[in-house]
């Protein structure tokens, strides 16, 4: 396969995805350095979030190679596919509102994910400053021991997004992290997933141009399942296949 | 479920078990023995309602079949206590077998002449068949209703097969523990049961201690993680099978040690351990009790069925009605049990609905947060 890159994290090749006939995703190829940050951007029904399942192991395609770290994705489980290094952040904040913030973000960290170690060991010391050090980045530290399902909207965001990076994922995959947040937050997320990037590699999907614009990233357009256009934002915003999707063709 | 502002003081905890370590010990002093092994059987009970909370109460699973695994430790229990007291019968086996012509003890009889072998087959047989039953199921992500009617479908194959086996294990008769013997004693005895209701409340409290173990620090949230969003789980690495097939298996190991314990004491086990309102009573104890507070289960258990016994003597045949109205009182009004309404904030929410309580004026947790207003 020549599009096989060792340099390459990730590569989606060809996969298309059918809902009894219906093309979910078609023929996508998509190819993620390491360290990179990378915005996935389309209108509603592009198959943006199918595009997230089928690398997370929740969606098997129909068609077509998913291979990350040199590894194909497609048959493995999802537990098996986040322990090798894919983390997701759902469209929704996805906490367990009962457990308290510490609760939560523990979950995450915790290594190995057996029930033995569990059941036995208490965390590590290691894994608790790390429990510190997160909070303190998406400012929850004084909200260590209340429950997560009583934080505002923007803090559940932010404790799933310090949850998946505590996980330590090679691959952050992050769905709409700015739906109903202030434009205030929304500013502090972007800085927050730049910052993120280079150590880790980090894909955003968002129809909010603003909020992709500052992430200055490379843009994937995605519509009617396939890849339709990639680039810088200014690029982008320039190709007339993008504004056709976006802004409708012009009648004729 | 705010457990956090349900802090006791350590005097009133200490003194809370001096007071019951003492009751404990008094009780068959102080109750007529009819009223002490109704107890007995009770706290029995509580320990099955543990392993119904630990399932349902924390990990989401509804099971309906938790009779199987109560059915199987009384029945491990009464062939031990069958086969070790059957030298004045024909052939040195249990009496029913002369009934059906049987003279050869059947091969899965044999190991439970040691006790031993017994001891610990009590609890493991039901855990194995509750782990094979859930490891199956679960892998093939079977949840919600449909794990609840797979439960109680496999309810009933044990049922007919318990009941049709007349050959094996005196089929729909059961096995009478009664009259036979253990430690040259008689085990309907009074001072057998005083000491079986010695042990129930020991391991009453031993089981409470283990479910409280459990729960307590990270595996019981993956438990509660999975029964609020099981696939945020999977996304974080977890594997909920293995989770849900572990304290599918605890929940059955607890029943059996439940249902060894209440077949001593009531003098029988049979295929009646597995019918299907039995099983749903168990459900209703916890419901009641209170989700998800391991102590709601015990003391709803104990209540439930003490209540039970005072009105089935009093008004005959109106016990179920009670029953079924206590329960939709429950899930319409209580949704979190009794103990979960009384430590949540039930009793100072109904007392400021009469007015009797001032309300609070400031969220609570105003003070605690840092000032640059960032509460919420």
């Amino acid at each position: 396969m020549g599009i096989m890159n060792n340099k390459n994290l990730l590569n989606l090749i060809d996969i298309t995805v059918s809902f009894e006939g219906f093309l979910a995703l078609n023929k996508l190829n998509l190819n993620l350095k390491k360290g990179e940050l990378r915005a996935v951007i389309g209108p509603n029904g592009a198959g943006k979030t199918t595009f997230l399942d089928v690398i997370t192991g929740k969606v098997k395609p129909t068609k077509g190679e998913v291979i990350f770290k040199g590894k194909s994705l497609v048959g493995r489980k999802e537990h098996k596919i986040a322990r090798l290094g894919v983390g997701r952040k759902f469209q929704s904040p996805r906490i367990f509102e009962n457990l308290t913030v510490k609760e939560n973000l523990e979950i995450s960290v915790s290594t190995p994910k057996s029930p033995l170690n569990l059941i036995n060991k208490s965390i590590k010391d290691e894994q608790l400053n790390e429990i510190e050090r997160l909070m303190k980045i998406v400012n929850l530290a004084q909200k260590i021991d209340s429950k997560a399902g009583s934080l505002s909207h923007g803090q559940k965001q932010w404790l799933e997004i310090a949850m998946l990076v505590g996980q330590k994922p090679d691959l952050m995959l992050v769905d709409e992290p700015v739906a109903g947040l202030t434009d205030e937050e929304t500013d502090l997320t972007a800085d927050l997933l730049k910052s993120l990037s280079g150590e880790n590699t980090v894909v955003v999907i968002d129809h909010d141009m603003e909020f992709i614009r500052r992430l200055d990233s490379n843009v994937s357009v995605l519509n009617q399942g396939t890849v339709l256009c990639e680039g810088t934002m200014e690029t982008i915003q320039k190709d007339q296949k993008v504004i056709d999707v976006y802004l409708g063709r012009p009648e004729d | 479920m705010s457990l956090s502002k349900f802090k006791f003081d350590r005097k009133i905890v200490l003194s809370f078990w001096i007071i019951l370590i003492a009751l404990i010990i008094a009780a068959p002093t102080l109750l007529p023995v009819f009223r002490l092994n109704l107890l007995g059987r009770y706290l029995s009970l509580s320990i099955v309602a543990l392993g119904v909370d630990l399932i349902w109460g924390y990990t989401g699973l509804l099971s309906l079949g938790q009779g199987i695994f109560f059915a199987l430790g009384g029945y491990c229990a009464a062939m031990y206590l069958q086969i070790t007291s059957s030298s004045e019968f024909p052939n040195n086996i249990p009496e029913f077998f002369a009934l059906y012509g049987v003279e050869k003890l059947p091969f899965f009889w044999e190991p439970f002449r040691s006790p031993v072998f017994t001891f610990f087959a009590i609890w493991i047989i039901p855990a194995l068949v509750a782990g094979l039953i859930g490891f199956l199921v679960f892998r093939n992500r079977i949840k919600g209703v449909y794990f609840s009617i797979l439960t109680q479908a496999s309810l009933l194959v044990f049922f007919n097969f318990f009941n049709g086996q007349q050959k094996l294990i005196n089929g729909t008769n059961g096995l009478k523990t009664d009259v036979t013997k253990i430690f040259g004693q008689m085990v309907g005895s009074e001072s057998m049961q005083r000491i079986f209701f010695w042990i129930t409340a020991i391991l009453v409290i031993a089981a409470w201690f283990f479910a409280k173990w459990v729960v307590k620090g990270r595996f019981g949230n993956i438990l509660i993680g999975i029964r609020d969003d099981e696939p945020r789980v999977r996304f974080t690495g977890y594997n909920p099978v293995i989770f849900k097939t572990i304290i599918f298996s605890i929940a059955g190991g607890l029943a059996g040690i439940s249902g060894a314990l209440y077949t001593v004491q009531s003098g029988i086990v049979s295929p009646q351990f597995m019918t299907v309102p039995f099983s749903i009573e168990m459900v209703i104890w916890v419901a009641v009790g209170g989700r998800g507070t391991l102590m709601g289960a015990i003391l709803g258990a104990v209540f439930i069925n003490y209540a039970k016994s005072l009105v089935s003597e009093a008004l005959p045949a109106s016990w179920m009605f009670i029953q079924g109205g206590l329960f939709i009182l429950v899930v319409t009004a209580l949704p979190e049990g009794v103990l979960g309404w009384i430590q949540g904030d039930g009793p100072r929410n109904l007392l400021q609905k009469f007015g009797l309580k001032r309300k609070i004026e400031t969220y609570p947790s105003l003070e605690v947060n840092n000032k640059d207003g960032n509460n919420e």
